[in-house]
């Protein structure tokens, strides 16, 4: 057991709408990534993994708002600092963020290498121009980019290669926590392999110590990330280890979006695709019981009445369901 | 739509706008209703009357006179009397008489009146003072002993038979007569023109009129626009080739250029204001063009249009139904846009003497040129310009605030 | 047009699969050319190409592949740089509107985005309608109408008194996806090009488009070109896969064949870069 990096205790955020409602994107979620360990939150479009990633950050710009719940770095507390601080001393520095587009931040009158000396020299405003292109160059060696990218513009490189830059930039200053929303999604699949495997480069070279990475693609979560955790309606209703989550889900939505994976394999034609009907519940509302009784195909008469804890199972593995494990395995067929 | 129209009442800005184009509009219908005839009337013989109350004095003399005696009346006549300059001339003299300066204090009517009485001798030459000069000395003198002297005026008439002067009446310094009681009273809140013209029953004219030229105008080049860059747009290929050509030529040479060309091979006698409307129109629809033709070309591979093919739908109803919706917002803007434009080129245009001809209707355009051509601005009369300006800058300026309010309504990235 | 009076429905193959395969459209050398001199791009490169009646064939390329340049073509809503195209046996020919509407009545398509292949002006009763109206239903009654409207509502479970007076936009994604195939449903047309159709869509309804997708081979005997970037989806709902580069078919064949023993080094790459959850990756 490594030591945690970082933990998630009660975190709750909301979006305040331009009609002055509350939407809670994100409802006291809780979880804890070890060093060297990745976590992968995977869920249908607006069930609020984006805003997690966001929040996570202990940044927040209207229309979010923090509303409670604790973000833990080594053991520091950022989810009280200063807006200030946080971009002073966190982002950067503790955390690192990529958004899917993160590609076409990078204005395109400038060199790569002026986006380097502004992220360093933001935290250190001493260091010399000519160590800073060294460092660079020595990261960008490591993590198989040309050292020519540097003196380049943005639009002078692909796709997956702004990509792979904006990734460098944003993890020079070796931060503790790399947060990756989609980060592959707009690329193709070989350059969505070689960003992966950039990732996987930072993690091992320790250059980072955890990632979280947000995405609906579940094939790619599968093989990206050690810990897996479902999001549905704001609230996680699953987590376990990637294997687990993938072959043995126990949460019903869960099995529902892993019932829905195809990938070009033998056998995987066989398979019956499965679709989860119905829509997510409107977060400005939510019911007050379990959030997807409604759509859930296994529902009982108690899951709409009763609000559902999130459960420990054992160790890591934790669902979000009034049934026992043995009972979901018996109604699912499992042994 | 009804939606649409309740959601830019929502915007701040097109409030404000529409608020300020709808007082205009309020104004140029009641405003013709209670004060009826005709804005070129010259009533005036002179130019540029002050802004104010005229009063016949000749019926004041018919109206009933009431005794008010105010003490500071002498005093007011004074003052009113002798001007800056004046003041400062009596300084000089009294200065050449021996009185020391600090004894003299131009703002004190009353002392300097006391101090010329006291030194003022029209026998004294004073080394160096011209003979003009004196001249001037003894006429303020003899004005002011005229304004201070305490008698009556006595109004005589000839008598229609014998051309005898007859005693009328007399009017001492303390009558009175009340404006009520007289019979012709003329308020000019803006005075008058250079032609002794009402300036404000002609400026709400000429905002109709101007209005009425920024509207033909807009709709003549936002029609143009549309049409040409729909075809461009949609249509593509050669057409759009030609049409691309044509525009471009046009945006090339400054249409105001045009417009002065075209305006001057009109004779004058020839140009109303619809003429000149449509020649405004019809050179200014070149940018309507472009942006269109750029909206229908992105518009045009869109999915939705694709679907409308495969269903078999002709081009028109593509075009009407698939196509202009999209638009719909955006060529509302720029006909709000192209309206205020029409009413500054009218301006621009007028301003060199090429606007509509001068003697049916004035313009916003026409009420500048005039008061160019007669030198408002050196003689101080204020009243002939600023007003035509503002008229002008606040109907711009509310059409253009409607553009952005409806720009927040109907692009949503910008309402956040 | 006196069929018209006629229901589509009567159309209908009798038996659910077809005895025989035809080939319904094929072409040979189809090519797209864009720009012209220095600016030239070739997106499609002398690709041939034939496909059999009720078959399902995807369409696999990465972006800039030139897979909907193709897509395009074939719907006659781009022109044919060179190349030919032969429909139902027959060079094609889509000169003149009234032929292109002839076309358009054997092939449709399905695009990638919902949201943005509906008119946001329109209620959707109009796209509706205007099938039926395509199909020479324009004088039927109006309870006729809405007969069939209803049938093809309920072909994608969806209701139509659910639907009736509002604008796509009121929808949701998964919901305009599956009202697209209603249209085709009241379409019925030879071929229908489904272009990307679940890309825009959450994983857990996926399925059920697929799932329509196959119903409406199954029971119309309609012959689907399923246009895709993922190797996954086109293995598991097509018959035969093609896999396109940079404006060629580098490799086809069925799926079983191009998916477990692929040929061609291209294939074999964009294999190997899908994350997959027997292998390691």
């Amino acid at each position: 057991m490594g030591k945690t990096l970082l933990e998630v205790k009660g975190l709750t955020t909301k979006y305040i709408t331009r009609f002055h409602e509350n939407v809670y994107a994100v409802d006291n979620v809780s979880f804890a990534v070890e060093e060297g360990k990745s976590l992968g939150i995977a869920g249908e479009s607006g069930c609020g993994k984006s805003t997690l990633a966001l929040s996570l950050m202990g940044y927040y710009f209207p229309p979010l708002h923090y509303m409670s719940g604790d973000i833990l770095i080594d053991g520091r507390n950022i989810s009280g600092m200063a807006p200030d601080d946080v971009r002073l001393h966190i982002l950067g520095a503790e955390i690192a963020y990529i958004p899917q587009a993160a590609m076409n931040a990078l204005n395109p009158t400038q060199k790569i290498i002026r986006f380097i000396e502004d992220v360093i020299l933001a935290h250190d405003p001493k260091m010399g121009k000519k160590d800073i292109y060294d460092l660079a160059r020595k990261r960008f060696e490591i993590l198989n980019l040309p050292a020519d990218v540097l003196q380049k513009h943005a639009v002078e490189l692909s796709g997956g290669m702004k990509q792979r830059t904006v990734i460098a930039i944003s993890t020079i200053l070796s931060p503790k926590v790399l947060i990756a929303d989609e980060p592959s999604s707009a690329l193709d699949v070989s350059s969505q392999r070689v960003v992966i495997k950039m990732l996987r480069d930072l993690m091992e070279m320790g250059y980072i110590k955890c990632m979280i990475f947000i995405t609906h693609e579940l094939p790619l979560l599968y093989n990206v990330t050690d810990d897996i955790a479902v999001m549905y309606a704001g609230q996680f209703v699953e987590k376990g280890t990637a294997k687990e989550m993938v072959f043995d889900p126990l949460h019903p939505y869960s099995k529902g979006l892993m019932e829905s994976i195809i990938v070009p394999e033998s056998g995987t034609r066989d398979i019956k695709l499965s679709a989860i009907p119905g829509t997510p519940p409107n977060l400005k509302n939510p019911p007050s019981g379990c959030r997807f009784a409604e759509r859930c195909r296994y529902v009982t008469p108690m899951c709409a009445a009763s609000s559902v804890r999130f459960l420990d199972v054992a160790g890591e593995r934790n669902y979000r369901c009034i049934l026992p494990e043995e009972k979901l395995r018996e109604v699912y067929g499992r042994a | 739509m009804k939606n649409i129209f309740k959601q830019a009442f929502h915007s701040p800005r097109f409030v404000i706008g529409f608020s300020i184009f709808a007082c205009i509009l309020l104004t140029m219908l009641i405003y013709p209703l209670l004060m009826p005839g005709n804005p070129l009337e010259m009533i005036g013989l002179g130019t540029f009357f002050r802004p104010g109350t005229y009063v016949s004095v000749y019926d004041a003399l018919d109206a009933d006179s009431r005794t008010i005696k105010l003490s500071d009346a002498d005093d007011n006549r004074l003052a009113k009397a002798m001007s800056d300059a004046d003041r400062i001339s009596m300084m000089e003299w009294l200065a050449v008489a021996g009185v020391p300066a600090e004894d003299i204090d131009l703002r004190d009517t009353h002392g300097l009146i006391s101090l010329w009485k006291k030194y003022y001798d029209p026998s004294v030459r004073p080394e160096g003072m011209t003979k003009a000069k004196r001249n001037y000395y003894e006429r303020l003198n003899n004005r002011l002993v005229a304004v201070t002297r305490a008698d009556t005026i006595t109004m005589l008439s000839p008598d229609a038979e014998t051309g005898e002067m007859e005693e009328r009446g007399r009017v001492a310094k303390t009558d009175y007569v009340n404006v009520s009681d007289v019979t012709n009273v003329r308020r000019l809140p803006l005075g008058t023109d250079n032609f002794g013209r009402d300036m404000l029953k002609e400026l709400v004219s000429a905002c109709g009129t101007s209005l009425f030229i920024g509207l033909v105008a807009g709709g003549i080049a936002t029609f143009i626009g549309l049409l040409l860059g729909l075809l461009a747009g949609y249509i593509g290929g050669l057409l759009d080739d030609f049409i691309m050509f044509f525009t471009n030529i046009f945006t090339v040479i400054p249409s105001f250029v045009i417009l002065i060309l075209i305006s001057f091979s009109i004779d004058q006698s020839q140009r109303g204001a619809l003429t000149t409307a449509v020649v405004i129109g019809l050179t200014s629809w070149v940018w309507t063009t472009r942006s269109v033709r750029a909206q229908v070309l992105s518009l045009r591979n869109r999915d939705h249009v694709n679907l409308s093919k495969l269903s078999g739908h002709s081009l028109s109803r593509i075009v009407l139904t698939d196509i202009l919706p999209y638009i719909a917002s955006y060529v509302v803007m720029a006909f709000i846009l192209q309206i205020s434009s029409g009413i500054l080129a009218e301006a621009q245009l007028s301003l060199l003497g090429l606007g509509p001809k001068t003697t049916t209707t004035p313009t916003l355009g026409l009420m500048m040129n005039w008061a160019m051509l007669y030198s408002a601005h050196i003689n101080g009369a204020w009243w002939a310009y600023y007003p035509v300006i503002l008229t002008i800058a606040l109907i711009t300026f509310s059409l253009n605030l409607m553009n952005t309010g409806l720009d927040q309504v109907f692009n949503p990235q910008l309402r956040s | 047009m006196h069929e018209g009076s006629n229901r589509p429905t009567d159309n209908r193959p009798t038996e659910n699969c077809p005895t025989e395969k035809r080939v319904c459209l094929s072409g040979t050398g189809v090519t797209k050319v864009f720009g012209a001199g220095s600016r030239k791009t070739v997106a499609v490169d002398h690709v041939d190409f034939s496909f059999n009646e009720g078959e399902m064939i995807s369409i696999v390329g990465e972006s800039g592949s030139g897979k909907t340049t193709l897509v395009k073509m074939l719907l006659g809503l781009t022109s044919v740089t060179d190349g030919d195209l032969y429909f139902m046996g027959k060079k094609r020919d889509i000169r003149t509107r009234r032929r292109k509407k002839a076309y358009w009545k054997g092939i449709q398509a399905i695009f990638q985005d919902p949201f943005s292949a509906y008119n946001i002006f329109k209620k959707i009763d109009s796209v509706l309608l205007d099938c039926v109206h395509m199909r020479g239903g324009r004088h039927l009654p109006h309870e006729e109408k809405i007969r069939m409207i209803s049938e093809a509502c309920g072909f994608v479970n969806l209701k139509y008194e659910e639907l009736t007076n509002k604008y796509p936009f009121e929808l949701s994604g998964g919901q305009m996806q599956r009202l697209m195939i209603a249209r085709i449903f009241l379409l019925r047309p030879k071929i229908l090009l489904a272009d990307e159709p679940t890309s825009m869509i959450d994983a857990c309804s996926r399925a059920t488009i697929l799932d329509m997708l196959m119903k409406l081979r199954a029971e119309e005997g309609m012959t689907i070109v399923f246009i895709t970037h993922d190797l996954g989806l086109a293995y598991y709902v097509s018959d035969r896969l093609m896999i396109m580069e940079k404006g060629v078919i580098v490799e086809q064949g069925a799926a079983d064949e191009v998916i477990l023993n692929p040929q061609h080094p291209y294939t074999k790459q964009l294999l190997s870069d899908v994350p997959k959850l027997t292998e390691p990756w």
